[in-house]
């Protein structure tokens, strides 16, 4: 049994770090805040992941890809999902950020800058082309379950918005 | 019927199931584009969670049943969702007063069991209330956009509450499996979570122009398996595949 050096783990994390979301190719999982911890013990290694949505259809792909990405770094893994504490985009990094702007979505806000609750006005979402503050949502629901159909009333670019949750 | 937590499991979990399973025939079918994104994101939503409390379900029960076992190798009697999920789509005033309902018991009872004393279920819960308050706002502002819009929408809008007014109880419904979770901290108290229930549908009602219906006749039930007509139709559909080609996967 090969027992990983420091110095290895943090070759199997930055491979691991690099698997990118299916379904949104310019994120990474690290990006995303769906990686939470690589780990290893007796020369295996243990990668904690948690969902974005419960029914995210891209998380058995994700697993799939970080089997392999372990596998690739010499070692064998098993993918753990913990759902406490549940996910949020707050987790998502600044980088995670600006490469959605330039990819064309909308990133998301800060949670609990619109209010929740029923039949309220929700936050400025910004134009990811014009920056216009000026945009009005299209649907509640988008080509993913992680985001929402805008329009820009600038512009008039039609957009996604990666929702805050 | 196995331990307290585990029948709360199935109760949690074939809520979601079923629901799931009726949103999805709507796939396709909905009146704009959008909704059809929306009723497959919302099928999704509850189908996720339905996955995560079997797979929770089956571990309590420690028997190895997993989540394919559960959804797809029961029978009617053995299903514990509220008769309300079951219903048929009818219009989409009907589907959206469902949901309304659904929706608006959702977000007290997951917001609760966030702080559940069982971890699992809490963090289960706590990524489901995110998913729950998003339906929400979706539900409210079609029921208030129909109920507050044309003559035609609101007559509908009203008959589809109606419709889907006398299965309101069978989500409350307690019995002594909701009492011994209770004490232990698992499950929240449903006189608190109805009374949240009760100001949301209120509010929405107001906003839309619509009236709560006086009739006081109510079909409980199904948290002990006793469903209406329709579950036993729902489930050939969506069972047939696993049942004809056991252990099958694409």
């Amino acid at each position: 049994m090969v027992s990983a050096t420091g110095a290895d783990l943090g070759r199997v994390r930055a491979a691991v770090a690099a698997v990118s979301d299916p379904e949104v190719p310019v994120l990474t999982i690290d990006d995303l805040g769906v990686l939470r911890s690589v780990e290893e013990a007796d020369g295996r290694i243990l990668v904690t992941i948690t969902p974005t949505y419960s029914g995210c259809p891209a998380m058995q792909f994700i697993e799939d890809r970080i089997i392999e990405a372990v596998l690739d770094a010499g070692f064998e893994g098993e993918v753990r999902t913990v759902f406490s504490p549940a996910w949020t985009t707050d987790w998502m990094s600044d980088d995670g950020r600006r490469k959605l702007r330039e990819y064309g979505i909308a990133p998301p806000n800060p949670v609990g800058s619109a209010d929740e609750t029923v039949l309220t006005i929700r936050a400025v979402v910004r134009c990811p082309r014009c920056d216009s503050a000026d945009t009005k949502p299209v649907s509640e629901f988008g080509s993913t379950a992680c985001k929402a159909l805008y329009q820009c009333n600038d512009c008039h670019e039609p957009f996604d918005y990666f929702k805050e949750l | 019927m196995g331990s307290p937590v585990f029948t709360y499991l199935l109760r949690l979990g074939d809520d979601n199931l079923i629901l799931s399973q009726r949103l999805g025939e709507l796939v396709s079918w909905m009146p704009e584009l959008e909704e059809d994104i929306a009723v497959a994101n919302l099928a999704l939503d509850h189908l996720g969670q339905a996955r995560n409390l079997f797979t929770y379900a089956g571990e309590v029960e420690g028997l190895g049943r997993d989540e394919d076992d559960l959804a797809m190798l029961r029978d009617e009697r053995e299903y514990f969702n509220a008769v309300m999920c079951e219903q048929p789509n009818g219009d989409f005033g009907q589907t959206m007063a469902r949901q309304l309902f659904v929706d608006a018991y959702q977000v007290p009872v997951y917001e609760a069991l966030t702080g559940s004393s069982d971890e699992t279920l809490a963090g289960i819960a706590a990524k489901a209330a995110k998913e729950a308050r998003y339906h929400l706002r979706h539900s409210s502002t079609w029921v208030v956009r129909l109920g507050d819009g044309t003559a035609e929408s609101h007559r509908r809008m009203q008959a589809g509450i109606e419709a889907m007014w006398p299965y309101i109880d069978d989500l409350f419904w307690v019995d002594g499996v909701d009492d011994e979770i209770r004490e232990a901290g698992i499950a929240p108290d449903m006189t608190v979570v109805r009374d949240t229930f009760e100001r949301t549908v209120a509010r929405v009602l107001a906003e839309a122009t619509l009236e709560a219906p006086n009739d006081p006749y109510q079909r409980t039930g199904g948290r002990t398996g006793f469903h209406t007509e329709h579950l036993g139709h729902i489930l050939p559909e969506m069972q047939n595949l696993h049942r004809a080609h056991p252990g099958v996967s694409w």
